[in-house]
């Protein structure tokens, strides 16, 4: 049971990886490790952050004005969790985001509820709530910029931000 | 704000300073409420310098009240190439036989003397078929760094007798300014006049911005910034541009700040747990109280003119709608229920209309509706138009377009609330969340 969900995350991350190529080398602690994400998994040391980031999956999709957690995002949360039991030294933030497609103060809200959903599920996966601050940007922070579903899709997220511990 | 002393020319008329009064039984007039097809043509010469220093603003104080009165839609400038008369003297008899025959129906008269720094402009409304004044002339004395200012003071008494609504050029726009790709967009706040003109900036754009509003004063502004790292309220006094942080707590979320008429109270939206409601502070002692609690997303907060009353958005239904609640909390009913989502409702000052955005079918517009949510009507329709805020004469609306695309960007426009006279107002980077000032005094 866990085998298969642990699956469908991975395919999940697989997918993530292949469109996204901005954000993640900015995030690779300025080592320009992250070029070939699926493939370099294998060679991170899994404590590192690149491996949260690249391998577990740092971000959870949303539907259209939602903030429901789907099966998949479901899985990768399990997966953060337990990186994150496993590497008790990491506080995080979970940034939630909104498309464009909202106004600005209520896309805040959104922002917040998505991002307070992915807190609550790794919570009821054993992490300590006093490890997990939100916060929302709204639509301020687009990932992707164009304007059709293509993008907006990867721009309704959940993004855990490690912080603290060490920063290898 | 510094003050412009305004005097009546001709003392005896009663102490109505704007002279609204004065428009109610003239043969010149607009009825901004039956919508103009044909904008009322009028002539504004250069001003007469009485002092050599005089010169430079004489020309350019009548291009600015030109540009305030055609920018409304309801005006149309004879241009000075028609112009048969020359106004060489201030107090010399007016030619109307000259303004007729280029069927100026207005004319607007005036001299400029510059004694030091200080600018004194007189000014005179002339209604060319009756062959007589337009209200009584009106004497303004300010410094000359604010010409711009007494140029808007002529238009909007000039606008004020023609239309008998109040003015609203001598105000101010406060906005975040933007600058830089879709995904690594810098913000910081500006301030202009209502036309673009001596933009200040407020902020650095070391950290996000996002929807300033104005005190019912006009001296300060409250805002959203994400200097802590979290979304938390600020209040900036606009002349010293002194900031403080009225809301704290680390992990809370606090956003969508607006002054209530008192300038004292400030109602808000508040995070906690995901779920999103709204506050009132008392901003002097710190007080705050709780105004909803439901599981629904409850923000953009915006108070009747008299204070008694918020308008908010909710999605307690299951989508964006607008809601009528008491200032202190309490029952809300819901005003909207056309087809789509409504977020963003303001007030207007006037306290007869609330403005909102809807969004409908994958398109965003700026719409009105009465208080009670009757007679909606959309003014404009685009890929993201949001945020409407209202000239402070109720008549006009500003709010921000952003267009689409990877190389989008956010602009602000202005539209009547007829739904006519659209068009861009012009800053100098991107802009967005406009918030417009009280008449300036």
């Amino acid at each position: 049971m866990s085998g298969l969900k642990l699956a469908i995350a991975a395919v999940a991350v697989l997918g993530l990886a292949a469109c996204s190529n901005n954000r993640w080398d900015d995030m690779a602690n300025g080592s320009g490790a992250g070029a070939g994400a699926g493939l370099g998994a294998g060679s991170l040391d899994p404590a590192s952050p690149a491996y949260f980031q690249q391998t577990v999956g740092d971000r959870v999709l949303f539907l259209v004005d939602q903030s429901t957690l789907t099966p998949e995002a479901q899985g990768i949360l399990q997966g953060q969790a337990r990186w994150l039991s496993q590497n008790a030294d990491y506080v995080v933030t979970i940034e939630g985001h909104a498309d464009e497609q909202g106004t600005r103060e209520y896309n805040l809200a959104l922002g917040a509820r998505r991002a307070n959903a992915a807190r609550e599920y790794l919570i009821s996966q054993g992490v300590a709530g006093h490890r997990l601050k939100v916060v929302s940007y709204g639509k301020e922070r687009p990932l992707e910029i164009c304007s059709n579903e293509a993008c907006y899709s990867k721009n309704r997220r959940a993004v855990t931000v490690l912080a603290g511990g060490l920063t290898g | 704000m510094r003050k412009i002393l305004a005097a009546l020319l001709i003392g005896a008329a009663a102490a109505a300073g704007a002279g609204a009064a004065m428009a109610q039984d003239g043969p010149l007039r607009i009825e901004i409420d039956q919508g103009v097809i044909e904008p009322l043509p009028y002539a504004v010469p250069d001003f007469v310098p009485e002092t050599p220093a005089a010169s430079e603003y004489a020309a350019q104080i009548a291009r600015v009240i030109a540009a305030d009165l055609s920018g409304t839609g309801l005006f149309r400038e004879v241009p000075a190439s028609a112009h048969i008369s020359k106004v060489a003297s201030f107090d010399s008899a007016v030619k109307y036989a000259d303004w007729k025959a280029v069927n100026a129906q207005a004319l607007i008269t005036g001299a400029v003397s510059v004694n030091g720094n200080q600018l004194t402009v007189r000014f005179r409304g002339h209604d060319v078929f009756a062959e007589k004044e337009l209200g009584t002339g009106l004497q303004f004395n300010g410094t000359t760094d604010g010409w711009r200012r007494m140029a808007h003071k002529v238009a909007d008494a000039v606008y004020s007798r023609i239309t008998g609504e109040s003015g609203y050029f001598d105000s101010r726009v406060v906005y975040v300014s933007e600058s830089g790709p879709k995904n690594d967009r810098r913000k910081r706040l500006a301030v202009m006049d209502y036309d673009g003109a001596n933009v200040q900036y407020l902020t650095n754009s070391a950290s996000i911005v996002l929807a300033p509003r104005f005190s019912p004063t006009g001296d300060r502004v409250l805002y959203t910034s994400y200097e802590s790292g979290f979304p938390q309220i600020h209040v900036l006094d606009v002349g010293q541009v002194q900031r403080k942080v009225l809301s704290s707590g680390d992990g809370t979320m606090s956003f969508a700040p607006r002054f209530a008429p008192d300038g004292r109270t400030i109602v808000y939206s508040q995070t906690q747990g995901g779920n999103t409601d709204l506050f009132s502070m008392d901003i002097s002692t710190g007080a705050k109280s709780r105004l909803t609690s439901a599981p629904s997303i409850e923000t953009a907060p915006s108070f009747s003119p008299d204070g008694s009353q918020i308008v908010f958005e909710s999605d307690r239904s299951g989508s964006q709608q607008l809601y009528v609640m008491p200032a202190g909390g309490g029952e809300a009913r819901r005003i909207s229920f056309g087809e789509g989502r409504y977020g963003t409702p303001v007030w207007s000052p006037r306290g007869d209309m609330i403005a909102f955005t809807k969004q409908n079918k994958g398109r965003f517009h700026i719409g009105v509706m009465r208080t009670d949510g009757g007679e909606e009507r959309l003014l404009t329709a685009s890929f993201l138009d949001e945020g409407p805020t209202w000239a402070p004469n109720g008549r006009v609306i500003m709010f921000t377009r952003e267009s689409q695309g990877s190389a989008g960007r956010a602009l602000l426009y202005s539209v009547d609330i007829t739904g006519r006279n659209l068009k861009p107002v012009k800053t100098p980077d991107g802009a967005s969340d406009p918030a417009w000032s009280p008449l300036q005094n």
